[in-house]
């Protein structure tokens, strides 16, 4: 697969609104993926279309694959049905993700714009929002209460995006190759999503902290990849 | 004597006019237990087919005819009806290829096929409250008549018989798939449009072979 080709990203929503909106926020933080939305029937009513379904999903495929998100059980049906009238050949390299549309739209977005391939894009779709971080997405209150084993660093972000998109999704896959529970201040680290609506910035102080006594190794990599500036200056 | 592609054009105007007729009951038990476009759907998909019959090559068969609803129905129905109909003519249109005639062995073929896409489409069991309900029984009436040495329009009889038996039978039921499942507890009591839909469409198929073995 040439490495310059991202994944492609299908929304399919019973609503057109819908289906563009989630693109248009999904492309704040990739700008580069290829985005379609296919919401509503063809002549524009509430439900779900076969033709724009496919025709979506070839335009969203650029040689490295798509991921079809999709909104109620019937969408899912219709996508369903248009996967089984593609080429054999495309159809391989499609995934219709079972992720909430909203967060999964955005942290695949994110997986494709770093280059990710298909089945990581797929993972970062369907992991979006689970981890327990989901509901829980406001930010704790500082300072929370660390049991007197917890392990803490305290990172000062110097890159100019600071915690979010392409940053946001490096610091959350890494942190998932730990199997431990680990916090940036107070949210958990593996959720995408809840760490981008921390809104932190360049110049602001992360704390990065775990109550699990096996974590070091996960709190320093964190650390050390927050202060490394993730590749920006 | 077979079924021809006669019956399965007749088949396919009967189902129109029978869901053009029926489109606001339906719709009625769609917005009971669902989001209301059952009957709207259903309608504007049979009659998109309906123009579509004249274009049909000479020499076409009657899985030339299900493929046509098939590839109409997935296009134009916007709802959980298009893909699941779609599927259940295109696996019945499968299940019968090349076949000038259909026999009463054919027809349970057919329906099998057509209930079996259903099935794997929409992953829905027996019980769950949808259209799998009226085409379960449907597949089995019309498998033990022509085992028994049943015709093929006896046998879309019995088929369409016990559809609407089947469909009568979701209303206590408890919706577990579609949208109605969202409703829970509150779906018992309504009959299951999909279910409904299913009993008219093989109530025409069973009008239709009846007409044409008596003409």
């Amino acid at each position: 697969m040439p490495s310059s080709s991202r994944v492609g990203i299908v929304i399919v929503s019973h609503s057109d609104l819908i289906a563009r909106g989630v693109v248009q926020l999904a492309l704040q933080m990739a700008r580069n993926v290829r985005l379609e939305a296919a919401g509503g029937t063809d002549d524009g009513r509430i439900g779900t279309s076969f033709d724009l379904v496919s025709a979506a999903i070839t335009a969203a495929d650029d040689g490295a694959g798509a991921v079809v998100l999709c909104d109620l059980g019937s969408a899912i049906l219709t996508a369903e049905t248009a996967m089984d009238f593609l080429d054999d050949d495309l159809r391989e390299r499609v995934r219709i993700a079972d992720a909430p549309l909203v967060e999964g739209a955005v942290a695949a977005a994110v997986a494709a714009e770093s280059g990710d391939d298909l089945d990581a894009v797929l993972r970062a779709a369907e992991t979006a929002g689970g981890g327990g971080g989901g509901e829980d997405v406001a930010p704790a209150p500082p300072g929370p209460e660390i049991g007197a084993g917890s392990i803490t660093r305290r990172v000062t972000l110097v890159n100019s995006d600071g915690l979010h998109a392409r940053p946001a999704a490096e610091f959350v896959k890494l942190a998932g190759t730990f199997p431990q529970k680990v916090a940036v201040n107070g949210i958990d680290a593996k959720s995408l999503l809840a760490i981008m609506a921390l809104g932190l910035v360049k110049g602001d102080e992360i704390e990065i902290t775990s109550d699990d006594p096996e974590a070091r190794e996960a709190v320093d990599a964190l650390a050390d990849l927050a202060e490394s500036g993730f590749g920006e200056h | 004597m077979g079924l021809d592609i006669t019956w399965a054009v007749d088949w396919v105007r009967r189902g129109a006019e029978t869901l053009s007729e029926h489109r606001v009951e339906l719709i009625t038990l769609d917005r009971e237990i669902g989001d209301g476009d059952h009957g709207e759907n259903m309608d504007r998909g049979f009659q998109a087919v309906l123009p579509k019959l004249d274009d049909l090559p000479a020499g076409s068969t009657p899985a030339d005819v299900l493929k046509l609803v098939a590839t109409t129905l997935i296009s134009t129905v916007g709802g959980a009806a298009g893909p699941l109909y779609g599927t259940a003519f295109l696996k019945g249109s499968v299940a019968i290829a090349g076949e000038s005639s259909i026999d009463a062995a054919g027809v349970a073929t057919l329906l099998e096929a057509a209930r079996d896409g259903i099935v794997s489409r929409g992953k829905a069991e027996s019980g769950d409250k949808t259209m799998v309900d009226a085409w379960t029984p449907a597949v089995d009436a019309a498998r033990s008549a022509a085992d028994g040495g049943a015709s093929a329009a006896e046998t879309l009889r019995a088929a369409a018989d016990a559809a609407a038996e089947g469909a009568v039978a979701t209303e206590p039921l408890v919706a577990r798939k579609g949208r109605a499942s969202y409703l829970g507890e509150r779906s018992a009591g309504h009959r299951d449009p999909g279910a409904q839909s299913t009993a008219y469409l093989l109530e025409a198929a069973a009008a239709a072979a009846t007409n044409g073995t008596s003409a």
